[in-house]
């Protein structure tokens, strides 16, 4: 006789299970850690290389950096300064998940991180189902995109907590109008903190130095 | 594939509560997806008829359960369905809002013996 058998399972719970583990030892050493989620050639891997050359004497950073193929990113990132920096291949997946990023954390040592930063697959879509521990996720789009991105990804603008604008030097070469972009991304998410910046030139960055030294003092449970 | 990885994720849960439960067929796998979940119904269908063939799971029928995205304003108090991801309070607004529905993606129940 065919039954009808109640599981109510989430089907992500092995993923959230790793997450959650994950989430509890970055809190044991109170590591800020950020999830960069963006298209391809959005300014990822530039953004941490700025951040590792200015920050890298304040905070003591890691970083976990992903792709499908090749280790470019995460040797760029070795270049510009970054003494933790451990690569991801996934071969294949279209984002990171909590077993892959469990993997890359077994090769750091703790105890000498303040801030971890997890470059994820170039994806607007798959990764925002994947839940890897992280405090934060933190979307980037660029002034070479469409302003209408937000509205195009809202589940991932959704879950993000910070937009970060890059491409600001670009602005005025395209149709993309920064005002649009940022009433489109507020209209999917009325709490992102967003920043505006260029990579190359320099711009807006000096904000995002700032905030990341506070947020990571606050989570070290110390006054900023 | 994306959803091909999830529909693996619903196998192997499946295949753990026939072990668990000692069940013998079958014959569908009912699973409740959100509109907010990332995941396309008619892709995660595909995957798991692709990812079933040939498996002792071959021929079960998946059943989704497709729920609408909802969400409830903090500022006004009142639940609103979220129309077109515009996740603005439609009475009031305002852009401080609880997703209250939508993010689900959960295996609800087996169909077999």
């Amino acid at each position: 006789m065919n039954n009808r058998i109640a599981i109510e399972k989430k089907v992500l719970s092995a993923n959230d299970r790793l997450a959650a583990a994950i989430r509890a030892k970055l809190e044991e050493q109170r590591i800020l850690s950020l999830n960069l989620v963006s298209s391809p050639g959005s300014g990822k891997t530039s953004l941490l290389e700025r951040t590792l050359g200015a920050l890298n004497s304040t905070l003591r950073i890691a970083v976990i950096a992903g792709d499908v193929q090749t280790e470019n990113d995460a040797n760029r990132l070795v270049k510009a300064g970054g003494r933790l920096v451990r690569p991801i291949v996934t071969g294949g997946a279209c984002h990171l998940d909590a077993a892959m990023v469990t993997r890359a954390l077994d090769q750091l040592d703790f105890g000498h991180i303040d801030l971890l930063f997890i470059e994820n697959v170039g994806n607007l879509v798959c990764p925002s189902s994947y839940d890897l521990g992280e405090d934060m996720k933190v979307a980037l789009i660029s002034t070479t995109e469409g302003d209408d991105k937000p509205l195009k990804y809202p589940a991932m603008f959704r879950r993000s907590s910070v937009l970060v604008i890059n491409k600001t030097d670009l602005v005025g070469l395209s149709d993309f109008d920064v005002p649009r972009a940022r009433d489109n991304a507020l209209t999917i998410n009325g709490k992102l903190r967003i920043f505006e910046i260029s990579c190359r030139s320099g711009d807006g960055l000096q904000a995002w130095y700032e905030w990341l030294i506070e947020q990571a003092a606050i989570k070290k449970g110390r006054p900023s | 594939m994306h959803e091909l990885r999830i529909a693996q994720a619903v196998i192997d849960i499946v295949e753990s509560e026939i072990t668990r439960r000692r069940l013998k067929k079958i014959t569908a796998v009912g699973v409740r997806v959100g509109a907010l979940s990332g995941v396309h119904p008619d892709a995660l269908s595909f995957s798991f008829e692709a990812a079933t063939m040939e498996t002792p799971l071959a021929g079960a029928k998946l059943v989704l359960e497709y729920l609408p995205a909802k969400a409830k304003c903090r500022t006004c108090g009142r639940p609103f369905e979220v129309e077109e991801f515009v996740f603005l309070c439609s009475s009031c607004g305002s852009g401080d809002v609880e997703v209250t529905q939508g993010e689900e993606l959960d295996v609800v129940y087996l169909v077999g013996e």
